[in-house]
């Protein structure tokens, strides 16, 4: 006697079949309801007689855009406008990202400092500027501290430093013909100086007597600023300073209302994440390893530096990545107060043209691949921070 | 006898010394301990000085606050009729009551967040400018919400009820609100001020709830169209910024719905809220599903389970316990991202404060008006991270 006939399971409980049929049904079904949207819209667009298709940025954008880092007249085209506002978005991206991050991390290192006033008041800023909505301290930033500011005339001055409610005025420096020889200089100095650095530095742990690596490298800096100041005789760049003219300011750096009032509010309202990051980090840290440290006989600064923040950096890192994210999105906040950046442009573009749906697809590429970029830098910084695992 | 004499002995000769605390011990070592500690704290006492200075002198006397206080109806409800002014108030008084059997019924973080609660309803019954009506309506909430916390104290089974109540009540309070049978209509543009705000972020925070545990299923999901497309979907909209999804709500969809079908204003923006969540709350899901370990699968799958009845009984309870935190900080973030609807022209409670600012009666009161709708913001904010942090503690998160 053999075994009995083999039952075969019917396909609506065969565990090899069910999932496929599920996923195909699931894709019908997903395609089916796009196709669906999508035949509306166009049904939609050619009652409006529009038609979809990206010629439209060719056309003439005939607005005006008063801040932009490129050339642009209002007679220039919708892609140049679109141009204008994606460099705008980066201008405030990556400024507010280099002054969040330095905001940020000395707010989450006060937090733990050992000084308690210092610790609360740190605390204090986190609670406040957490907890109340982005755009409202934008608003508060623009609306109720720079436009109450005084006419250009009557500017509020520091030094050469001038305050009015069409934003500030600052000195700031412009390149002179000598600038590239000091940039090469210096470049080829600093270089210098950290090999000088590690050679001594290496020297010093094998041969186990001072050979004063800091020193060495500083001494190295010093001669090649000095050579590139011989060389050259001029400094590195000249100092322009802001000068009251008819309407407005001109040389020096100028900065906007609009620019200064969202790059406020988000540097000041994303440095709370970060610190609040920084100081998970440092914390995360096992106490062992403070401990450990202090037995070997490192001071507190060195053991700050050689133990607890590399291990802590590895913690921070992805939160601080999605927070570098999260700041360029919210840099879209700007259209608020009529700083032109990406989504400004894009609607302004939007109300003329009628292109809803071309310009909001641009507006999604652009962010992803701001996204994209900024995770992609992160991860390779990340991988080398990484702890090698088995 | 003998022995607890001894005890008693012991126990005075090796007391410690009893530490002499002085404010002055305590200065030396938490402020003045190095020299440069001593420059920070005189630093950072200089600052707050400065600051605590300038910020009294212009709340207590240069700061007009009567903009405040005759616009305090538009503030909370916008423009919502005086006549139907009851519905909200029953609204509310709905809703109190689940709050207070909720702080009979799990008293802890609960019963913390009710006395909040009590206070802000005390605050504005001796505030002047709360009309009379409101005096009584809000006295009659204070009863209420101490009235059902004694019942949530006593009845039994209440764990169950509470998960009723606030699911029936949810709606109600819409219905309540909109109108409904004999109750006339009100349309959505007058729900204005703190109303709309938090319908919004309680509308989204609870709709993209379930929607985001569906996308963390599907994202760790074996089947690779389903996960595909939850992966697409949760990146896609993490990539790009809340503006965009209002700006698609109110600009685009209507594009995509058949002629005919018209979808109300705030129902759109309220849609377009939720997907944007959902996405958010899908990341958190995962990471409390990620947080079980393997094992409690195979057990499920020893025992005999399929894979819904492991994911609803086995996994899903433990994951969701473990993120609850994590949810109440999303939660906090949406509330705070409602204000942007006040740049696609909804009156929240910050769309309100550009149009009582712009009012020619009350020019120039920018400072006032913003500090009062920040104040506002915070309190609801700090409350909901000040809950998280409890909840944490007791839940034992972060202490490994």
């Amino acid at each position: 006697m053999r075994e009995s006939k083999r039952v075969s399971t019917p396909f609506w409980r065969d565990n090899r079949i069910l999932p496929i049929l599920f996923q195909i049904g699931f894709a019908i079904l997903v395609v089916l309801f796009f196709g669906y949207l999508i035949n509306n819209a166009i049904t939609g667009l050619n009652r409006l007689g529009i038609n979809f298709g990206f010629q439209f940025l060719r056309r003439t954008a005939s607005f005006n855009i008063s801040e932009s880092l490129i050339d642009y007249q209002p007679t220039d085209t919708y892609a140049r406008a679109m141009l204008v506002g994606v460099l705008n978005t980066l201008r405030i991206a990556v400024i507010g990202i280099l002054l969040t991050t330095v905001l940020g991390v000395s707010v989450g290192i006060a937090r733990l400092s050992n000084n308690w006033l210092v610790r609360k008041l740190s605390g204090l800023y986190i609670e406040v500027f957490r907890n109340t909505p982005l755009l409202v301290q934008i608003f508060i930033w623009y609306f109720a501290v720079i436009l109450p500011l005084p006419q250009v005339q009557d500017s509020y001055s520091m030094g050469h430093f001038y305050f009015n409610n069409r934003g500030i005025a600052i000195p700031w420096f412009t390149t002179n013909s000598h600038t590239f020889i000091w940039v090469i200089v210096s470049i080829i100095g600093l270089i210098s100086a950290v090999i000088i650095w590690k050679y001594q530095l290496n020297k010093q742990i094998k041969i186990g007597t001072r050979r004063f690596p800091a020193f060495w490298a500083i001494a190295t800096l010093i001669i090649s600023f000095s050579l590139a100041w011989v060389v050259t005789q001029s400094g590195p760049v000249h100092i322009s300073q802001p000068e009251l003219g008819n309407f407005n300011f001109s040389g020096g750096l100028r900065l906007s209302a609009e620019f200064l009032a969202i790059l406020a509010g988000l540097v000041i309202y994303t440095a709370t994440y970060i610190a609040e990051i920084v100081r998970a980090g440092i914390q995360s840290v096992n106490k062992g390893q403070t401990e450990a440290a202090q037995a070997i006989g490192l001071k507190s600064s060195t053991m700050m530096r050689l133990v607890i923040l590399p291990q802590a950096v590895r913690i921070i890192i992805p939160p601080v990545t999605s927070q570098y994210l999260n700041l360029t999105k919210n840099s879209s906040l700007a259209i608020a107060v009529g700083y032109q950046e990406l989504v400004s442009v894009g609607n302004t573009s939007l109300n003329q043209s009628g292109h809803a749906i071309e310009i909001i697809m641009i507006m999604i590429v652009v962010y992803l691949t701001l996204s994209l970029i900024t995770s992609l830098f992160m991860n390779i910084f990340n991988k080398k921070t990484q702890l090698v695992e088995r | 006898m003998s022995v607890d004499l001894k005890l008693v002995e012991a126990k005075q000769m090796i007391a410690p010394p009893s530490p002499s605390f002085s404010i002055w011990d305590w200065m030396r070592k938490n402020l003045f301990n190095t020299w440069y500690n001593m420059l920070l704290t005189l630093l950072a006492g200089g600052l707050l000085i400065s600051i605590g200075y300038t910020t009294l002198t212009w709340v207590l006397t240069e700061a007009q606050w009567a903009v405040i206080g005759d616009n305090y109806k538009l503030f909370m409800v916008g423009q919502y009729p005086i006549t139907a002014l009851w519905r909200i108030w029953s609204a509310l008084a709905i809703l109190t009551f689940m709050f207070g059997i909720s702080a009979g019924t799990f008293k802890g973080t609960m019963l913390r967040l009710s006395y909040i609660l009590s206070a802000i309803y005390l605050i504005h019954i001796v505030a002047p400018f709360t009309a009379n009506t409101s005096k009584i309506w809000l006295t009659a909430q204070l009863v209420m919400l101490v009235f059902s916390y004694f019942i949530g104290a006593k009845i039994p089974y209440s764990k169950r009820i509470n998960i009723v109540g606030w699911a029936i009540s949810i709606p109600i309070v819409l219905l309540f609100i909109h109108g409904f049978g004999i109750l006339p209509a009100i349309r959505t543009n007058v729900w204005n001020g703190l109303m709309l705000t938090l319908m919004l972020a309680a509308v989204a925070i609870i709709l993209s709830f379930p929607i985001g545990i569906l996308l963390a299923l599907g994202r760790t999901s074996k089947l690779p169209v389903i996960k595909y497309f939850c992966v697409g979907y949760i990146e896609l909209i993490r990539g790009i910024p809340l503006i965009t999804i209002f700006f698609m709500a109110q600009v685009l969809l209507p594009l995509f719905l058949p002629t005919g079908l018209t979808i109300d204003n705030v129902m759109r923006v309220m849609l377009g809220a939720t997907f944007f969540t959902a996405a958010y709350m899908a990341e958190n899901v995962r990471g409390g599903l990620q947080s079980i370990p393997n094992g409690q699968y195979e057990a499920a799958k020893t025992i005999g389970l399929n894979p819904v009845q492991t994911t609803t009984f086995i996994i899903l309870p433990q994951a969701l316990r473990a993120i609850i935190p994590t949810i109440v900080g999303q939660s906090i973030s949406m509330f705070k991202d409602t204000s942007l609807v006040a740049i696609v022209g909804l009156v929240d409670l910050l769309g309100i404060a550009q149009s009582v600012k712009s009012n020619p009666d009350f020019l120039g009161r920018h400072m006032e008006v913003y500090v009062f709708i920040a104040f506002v913001y915070w309190v609801i904010a700090y409350s909901m991270s000040y809950s998280s942090r409890r909840i944490e503690k007791s839940l034992g998160v972060g202490e490994r």
